[in-house]
């Protein structure tokens, strides 16, 4: 049976190393442990040992070259286990292995070829179309120690959907049988885990101060709780600028007549929508969402556009779908539509999910500039200001014009200041020259 | 004949215990989902040709059994007559009801059923060999292997005779042998030997290896090998079938084993049980990447995906423990995942039932394994010549024993043998799998006078301590 041999993680905020030596050839046999390949990383030169002895069939790499964690370096035949159809080592064999190994490198490396046994079915994702979309093998956490977790079915099917390994965490019950609670716990210890990074810090006695109530949250406001928190993860920039609305101002008193006799009524949020929505397919890193996991990008070939709505409830977002195809009026049916049944509480949750940026707007309760916290998984939000007459410097004289101050917090992992920037002076020009949205756009 | 062509969302192929819930859960999920089997109904070999028409004859068996017994209370009802096409009557009808059940399910959960025999043809088409007639090609986005499996055969033994018997003939109950052959004591030549003694025959089972019922423990095999060997004309452990030669006066038979006095033996019938073969050939998995192992099985991972990652394979095809409780649990796994739910395969046991006279049954580990595999453990037994319903069953023949980890008293194992084993062997699966330690099931109250009391109590002897029992001191 062949094995395909991946270098092993080298350690923390190691991504890549370059192979300084190969000190094996195609037809070597080697023993478990001998060293393949020296690689020199910015920290130092680590050797990596094969992890079972066989005969060497390939190898993947030569002197000179850059290797990230993961990937292949040789493939060995393993003589041993020819004998096992199945190929991948047992649980006792792998234990043995682990047990052995003198260097916390050579342990790696045999628990990374414990995870890439060679006719291990691949992990490729499932056929586009129909409603069925598989998720990656890989992201299903299972365990597979000897004996097994000391933890009822219940407990391990919800560690498996929160990704979770129910191996790695301590039970607290009798003979360590673990609880959701622990799983739970482990969660929130475990940033990579799913849970929060920071243990919560216990509240102080509020009553010393004095008189308090304590009142259970509403959904929304859990919800928004949850929201906010996974949103604030992101490293937020947030940059503020005006925009001279007078023209767009005049334009809105004109048209809004024909607009309500469409059904709509014609709001400047109605108008920036539409500029913001072009302004996404013009920059799609501001459309995206990040895979941390994966180091993945994933850019979005639509543009849906939520509104952040105060209710009676709180806060909710109702998405308008494809804002980037809509005419002016097209939204403002569509957005005036969705406010009534905000406020009424009758949106689904589809009518609340599925969008790739928030708009949210202040200006009605006379707010000028704030920070916006991303509404995750999106990169990007964009508060609105209330607009006042400022006198503005034009042509040598100063001049009343309407301003709306703008406010866009980003996500700076995957949109820099520059970019950003840029993405916020187009949606103000777009503003201040609706016809740029008609040249570029 | 050209074929016509359908297209679906989830195609299962096999309706047996894992196809049929399967499909039945992917369609409550929302999936467009087709099953395709040569039977009239969902229900496979379970359902028409193994479990469930080989216990309805087990329970005439007890029947005819229990009677006998009652002689010795002083009720006497004299020898059974059977009617055989009475019995067969209603072992059909039972089969009819539960799979005509099934086919109503199947209607109104509008899972497209087609009848015939599929074939893959390319990774996204299956070739469906219609019973009505004709070949409908299916065209699928995703696809559930579930072929179940068939019964081995011996090269030498020519098959085709109608002398030589599988367990879908036996189940057939065509006749009843004077004297019929058993090849195989494992658990499906020991339930089928029972039913046929009872109907009359008189039965040689040979075992070619050391025990029957290889799996389980030895001491929970000795009161169902005690039994057989009463019940049975006889048994016979390391001994095998050399030579089988068809005569007029019936099949010559040449054993060959320690100290066999009259190695050459004449028989009506032979019943071939030694084991079962996954339905891995034949069904065109060369047209696609799903690979097999050296023994046959299709390998899967732990959501039961195959090398094909729109392919999944559940069930007696992928390997053992080859029973229908494991199958359905992989179909509930591979439905869910094709629905998009994290599920993975991960059962911490499955019981295995023997349904003879008394029933087998364990889940867990076994002592034995437990020896083997090097795993620490500490064994509790309790003898049902202790237990008070046992003695007023007049069925003492029966032991429950439970395996444990003595680091920190978890139940890695339960076994029990004696009358209604099979159904007490549930506590145990569940105490594993919540991981029960012994004094959890010692401090759980059983209802008294019940054979579940066997399972609290031999709990309480691994602390030391039972009321009804007091173990010699190791």
């Amino acid at each position: 049976m062949a094995v395909v041999f991946k270098l092993p993680d080298l350690g923390e905020n190691i991504e890549s190393a370059e192979v300084v030596n190969v000190l094996v050839a195609v037809g070597d046999v080697i023993q478990a442990e001998q060293t393949i390949i020296e690689v020199e990383t910015d920290k130092a030169v680590t050797d990596v040992p094969a992890p079972i002895g066989g005969k060497v069939l390939e190898l993947a790499v030569a002197v000179g070259d850059q290797v990230a964690a993961g990937q292949i370096i040789a493939t060995i035949e393993d003589v041993s286990a020819g004998s096992t159809a199945a190929g991948a080592p047992s649980p006792e064999s792998a234990a043995a292995d682990r047990g052995s190994t003198t260097s916390s490198a050579s342990a790696r490396a045999a628990s990374a070829a414990d995870a890439s046994p060679a006719d291990a079915p691949p992990s490729a994702p499932a056929t586009r179309g129909g409603k069925i979309s598989l998720p990656e093998q890989a992201a299903v956490v299972t365990s597979a120690s000897d004996r097994p977790v000391q933890a009822a079915p219940s407990v391990r099917k919800f560690a498996r959907e929160i990704g979770v390994d129910i191996a790695a965490v301590a039970g607290s019950g009798p003979a360590g049988r673990v609880s959701i609670d622990d799983v739970k716990a482990h969660a929130r210890r475990t940033p990579s885990g799913g849970g929060r990074a920071a243990p919560r810090k216990a509240l102080p006695d509020f009553q010393k101060w004095g008189e308090i109530e304590r009142r259970s949250m509403s959904n929304v406001r859990k919800k928004t709780a949850l929201q906010m928190e996974s949103g604030w993860q992101a490293p937020h920039v947030t940059l503020h600028d005006k925009a001279d609305v007078t023209a767009l101002e005049q334009f809105r008193q004109q048209f809004k007549a024909t607009v309500e006799k469409a059904g709509g009524k014609l709001t400047i949020t109605a108008m920036l929508l539409k500029i913001v929505s072009v302004a996404l397919r013009k920059f799609p890193e501001l459309n995206c969402s990040i895979d941390v996991s994966q180091h993945e990008i994933i850019y979005k070939r639509y543009v849906n556009v939520g509104v952040a709505a105060d209710t009676d409830r709180g806060l909710v977002v109702p998405v308008v779908l494809n804002s980037d195809k809509k005419t002016v009026t097209e939204l403002s049916v569509e957005l005036t539509e969705l406010a009534t049944r905000a406020r009424q509480g009758k949106l689904s949750l589809e009518e609340m999910t599925g969008g790739t940026f928030t708009i949210t707007n202040l200006g009605g309760i006379g707010i000028g500039h704030f920070t916006p916290i991303i509404n995750d998984p999106e990169v990007a939000i964009l508060g609105v200001g209330r607009s006042n007459y400022e006198p503005v410097y034009v042509d040598g004289g100063f001049q009343p014009r309407l301003m709306m101050p703008l406010s866009l917090s980003f996500d700076h992992r995957i949109v820099d200041g520059a970019g950003g920037a840029r993405f916020l002076r187009w949606i103000v020009e777009g503003i201040q020259q609706p016809l740029l949205l008609a040249m570029e756009g | 004949m050209n074929a016509t062509k359908t297209t679906t969302q989830l195609l299962v192929l096999g309706g047996g215990p894992g196809g049929y819930p399967a499909a039945f859960l992917a369609a409550d999920l929302g999936l467009e989902v087709t099953l395709v089997d040569a039977k009239p109904n969902p229900g496979g070999i379970c359902l028409f040709e193994g479990c469930i028409p080989s216990k309805t004859l087990l329970h005439v068996a007890k029947l005819i059994h229990e009677a006998a017994q009652a002689e010795k209370m002083g009720v006497t009802f004299g020898p059974p007559s059977v009617d055989l096409d009475k019995l067969r009557y209603f072992k059909n009808g039972v089969v009819g009801k539960l799979t005509g059940g099934l086919g109503v399910l199947k209607s109104k959960r509008k899972v497209n059923f087609v009848r015939g025999r599929g074939i893959i043809q390319s990774p996204h088409t299956v070739e469906v060999d219609l019973q009505e007639g004709g070949k409908q090609l299916i065209e699928f986005e995703h696809l559930i292997i579930a072929t179940g499996s068939s019964p081995t055969r011996l090269p030498f033994l020519d098959h085709s005779s109608p002398h030589i018997w599988d367990s879908t003939n036996a189940l057939e109950l065509r006749e009843v042998p004077r004297r019929l052959l058993i090849i195989g004591g494992g658990y499906i030549g020991m339930e089928m030997g029972t039913v046929y003694a009872a109907l009359g025959s008189e039965v040689t089972v040979v075992e070619a290896l050391g025990s029957i019922i290889a799996a389980a423990d030895p001491d929970l095999v000795a009161p169902v090998a005690d039994r057989a060997r009463h019940i049975f004309h006889e048994l016979r452990v390391d001994t095998k079938v050399v030579e089988v030669v068809q005569q007029a006066d019936g099949l010559h038979v040449r054993l060959l084993g320690l100290d066999i006095e009259n190695p050459q033996r004449v028989y009506d019938k032979i019943l071939v049980c030694v084991g079962r073969q996954p339905n891995s050939k034949n069904i065109g998995l060369e047209n696609t990447s799903v690979q097999v192992d050296a023994r046959g099985f299709i390998v899967t991972d732990h959501q039961r995906r195959t090398a094909e990652p729109h392919i999944f394979a559940i069930g007696d095809v992928t390997g053992e423990p080859m029973l229908a409780h494991k199958a359905t649990y992989e179909g509930r796994v591979a439905a869910e995942v094709l629905a998009g739910k994290p599920s993975a395969y991960d059962p911490k046991c499955i019981p295995a039932v023997v349904f003879t006279d008394p029933e087998l049954a364990w889940v867990g580990i076994t002592e034995t394994e437990a020896l083997n595999r090097n795993i620490p453990f500490k064994i509790a037994a309790f003898p049902w010549s202790a237990a008070g319903r046992a003695t007023s069953l007049d069925r003492n023949d029966g032991l429950t024993k439970m395996i444990v980890d003595p680091n920190d008293e978890v139940i890695l194992g339960i076994g029990i043998v004696g009358v209604g084993a099979g159904e007490l062997i549930a506590e145990g699966a569940l105490a594993i799998e919540m991981g029960c330690t012994v004094t959890d099931l010692k401090m759980t109250v059983h209802a008294h006078p019940t054979l579940s009391e066997t399972v609290m109590e031999s709990a309480e002897v691994y602390h030391g301590h039972s009321a009804h029992y007091m173990p010699r001191k190791r």
